[in-house]
């Protein structure tokens, strides 16, 4: 036998219900009118073009390289802001934030301001034959500039996650610092920084505002949506939204896949 | 051997004081104290997992204040055992033997015996994570025991365990220690346990360490109000002293022998204090009247408070004769102690 409880209507499940419907339409709605109205003729014809497979293969390569960059210079930097206490530490952390608050342009004219060939490190990049603008090069400083934030925070909550006694009684039973980081800490953290570079990712192939300034060609895939968009209208800027949108979602698919726990801990 | 000499430590908000201690070989010391006493500052100090501000720590006679931890031969077991929940008991267990292959011997000779006596062997291909508290206390030993270390630091080892494990683990301590007569160091805040297992104690109190000495005789002879307490003694009170008398506020109490001027307190367990609702028919030297004030049922036994003007006792009796006395909350009662319950500190 089936027990009813009898509910009494509640205003205020009822609003949260109606709030949780809007925001999802909201989020979905427009994305959805976008990705349905091209045909699949447009699509097919689109993914022909090789000024578009170009675009997108060149997105997705300048946001892989910046999501590896701050793999690199991230992790160790996310270990020593989880682990450490240190004098100086809450300005450090807002200065990993600067990235997220700045305006887009504001990024990109900032990246130019130093590239410059009246700017000392300009004059550096120069001399080693390194180009920012209007090059791959800018544009994964760019990219890696604006994703590093959200690695080095993703990194550092997951060490935070990892018990400090583990390390503790790692180091009692005779592993160095090293030896422990390897054994210890990076087994149980690593899944965050596939996290933190999916989350680096996500956010370096959204960037446009920043990209436009440093380097309008070679072209990403925003840039380009962005130009068919103002050259030929929104018909033809479409169908290449909705590739860029198929190829980051299959991609960060597999990533997810490929970091699920076995199973047991995590 | 464990030598401590002057060791400080500073912590935001903490420290502990010139703490001076010393473990001799193949003792099973114990260090006692509330939650937040610094206990396990100076666990991980003599581990080298804690920056001291100054002092030295001598293991075996060598001077470690500055050795890395992981060449100080300390094992350490947590009360939430820390063990690695990415490894299996094994993978736990043998964690240290690589780093101990140059001290001429083959690392893991006592893994065997290690496994045989805390009984792992069933155990040893599973995962870490659905083990009882008891087994991962019990593989939290043995890897901590695997590497042969000189010292083994144990920091609350039976707290976080049911008691039935709680047993079982204070028993394999005892036996572990009493067939490797390895030096320990335990910290805990229960004192049956530092009974059952330890010969001598320290009592540590807001980072300093108010008394050493023997269990037994940190039991019956606390040296500070607050290790009296700490200890049971739940009487205890400030007094002036005249030869065999102390005077708390106006009430007189006899002592068993003169006190030669140097005390400040009485203290009286209270299970030492006899309590009855009718006036006792014995001359007691040290027998009052007042008033029941609050009744605490425990189960077993029961905790009543008896105030005299400003001095409240507290009496504990068992809860059947507590029932017999039918004692109430507001009703007068009698009470008397003899002179040799009476500890003056």
């Amino acid at each position: 036998m089936v027990i009813k409880i009898q509910r009494k209507f509640d205003p205020f499940t009822a609003l949260a219900f109606f709030s949780s419907t809007v925001i999802i339409a909201f989020i979905l709605f427009p994305l959805i009118e976008m990705a349905t109205q091209p045909t699949l003729a447009d699509l097919l014809e689109t993914i022909k073009d090789p000024d578009v497979i170009q675009s997108i293969r060149l997105s997705i390569y300048t946001s892989g390289a910046a999501a590896l960059i701050s793999f690199v210079f991230g992790t160790p930097f996310a270990y020593l802001l989880a682990r450490h206490e240190f004098v100086g530490k809450k300005i450090v952390e807002s200065i990993i934030d600067l990235p997220i608050m700045i305006p887009h342009p504001v990024v990109g004219i900032a990246i130019l301001s130093i590239a410059g060939r009246n700017h000392w490190l300009g004059q550096i990049f120069n001399a080693v034959g390194l180009r920012i603008m209007g090059s791959v090069t800018g544009i994964i400083v760019v990219l890696t500039f604006v994703g590093l934030p959200f690695y080095v925070n993703t990194v550092k909550a997951g060490f935070e996650a990892v018990p400090t006694r583990l390390e503790k009684v790692s180091r009692s039973l005779g592993a160095s610092v090293t030896g422990t980081f390897f054994r210890v800490t990076f087994p149980l953290a690593w899944r965050s920084m596939v996290v933190g570079m999916i989350m680096c990712t996500a956010r370096a192939v959204s960037e446009f505002g920043a990209v436009v300034i440093v380097a309008y060609h070679p072209m990403i895939a925003p840039v380009m949506i962005y130009e068919r968009f103002t050259a030929y209208g929104l018909k033809y800027s479409q169908p290449v939204a909705v590739w860029l949108i198929i190829v980051c979602l299959v991609l960060f698919l597999l990533l997810r896949i490929f970091s699920v726990p076995k199973k047991g801990y995590a | 051997m464990i030598r401590l000499e002057n060791l400080t430590v500073d912590l935001p908000g903490f420290c502990l004081r010139e703490i001076n201690l010393t473990v001799g070989n193949g003792e099973f010391f114990t260090l006692l104290g509330p939650t937040g006493a610094g206990k396990t500052l100076i666990l991980e100090s003599i581990a080298g997992l804690l920056p001291t501000s100054s002092g030295r720590i001598y293991l075996d006679g060598r001077d470690v204040t500055r050795v890395a931890p992981e060449n100080r031969g300390i094992g350490i077991v947590y009360q939430d055992n820390a063990l690695f929940p990415h490894l299996t008991v094994k993978e736990n267990i043998t964690f240290g033997l690589r780093y101990h292959q140059k001290n001429g011997r083959a690392p893991g000779k006592n893994l065997p015996l290690l496994i045989d006596r805390l009984s792992l062997e069933p155990l040893l291909n599973r995962s870490v994570e659905n083990l009882s508290g008891g087994e991962r206390q019990r593989v939290a030993l043995a890897r901590a025991l695997a590497v042969d270390p000189a010292v083994l630091l144990l920091d609350e080892p039976l707290s976080a365990l049911d008691p039935n494990f709680r047993e079982e683990i204070r028993g394999i301590l005892k036996r572990l220690h009493t067939a490797t007569e390895i030096t320990v160091l335990m910290v805990t805040h229960d004192f049956a346990e530092a009974h059952f297992l330890a010969r001598r104690a320290a009592i540590i109190h807001q980072g300093t360490i108010e008394q050493v000495g023997y269990v037994g005789e940190v039991f019956t002879k606390p040296a500070t109000p607050f290790i009296a307490e700490f200890v049971g003694m739940k009487n205890v009170f400030p007094a002036v002293f005249h030869q065999d008398r102390a005077w708390v506020d106006d009430l007189c109490v006899t002592l068993s022998a003169p006190v030669n001027g140097s005390g400040k307190y009485i203290a009286i367990r209270p299970e030492d204090i006899q309590i009855s609702p009718e006036k006792f028919p014995t001359d007691s030297p040290n027998a009052v009247s007042g008033v029941i004030s609050g009744i605490m049922n425990h189960g077993f036994y029961s905790e009543i408070g008896i105030k005299l003007a400003d001095i409240r006792f507290q009496v504990m009796l068992q809860s059947s004769t507590f029932v017999q006395m039918k004692l109430s909350n507001g009703a007068p009662a009698f009470i008397q102690f003899a002179p040799s319950a009476v500890h003056t500190l």
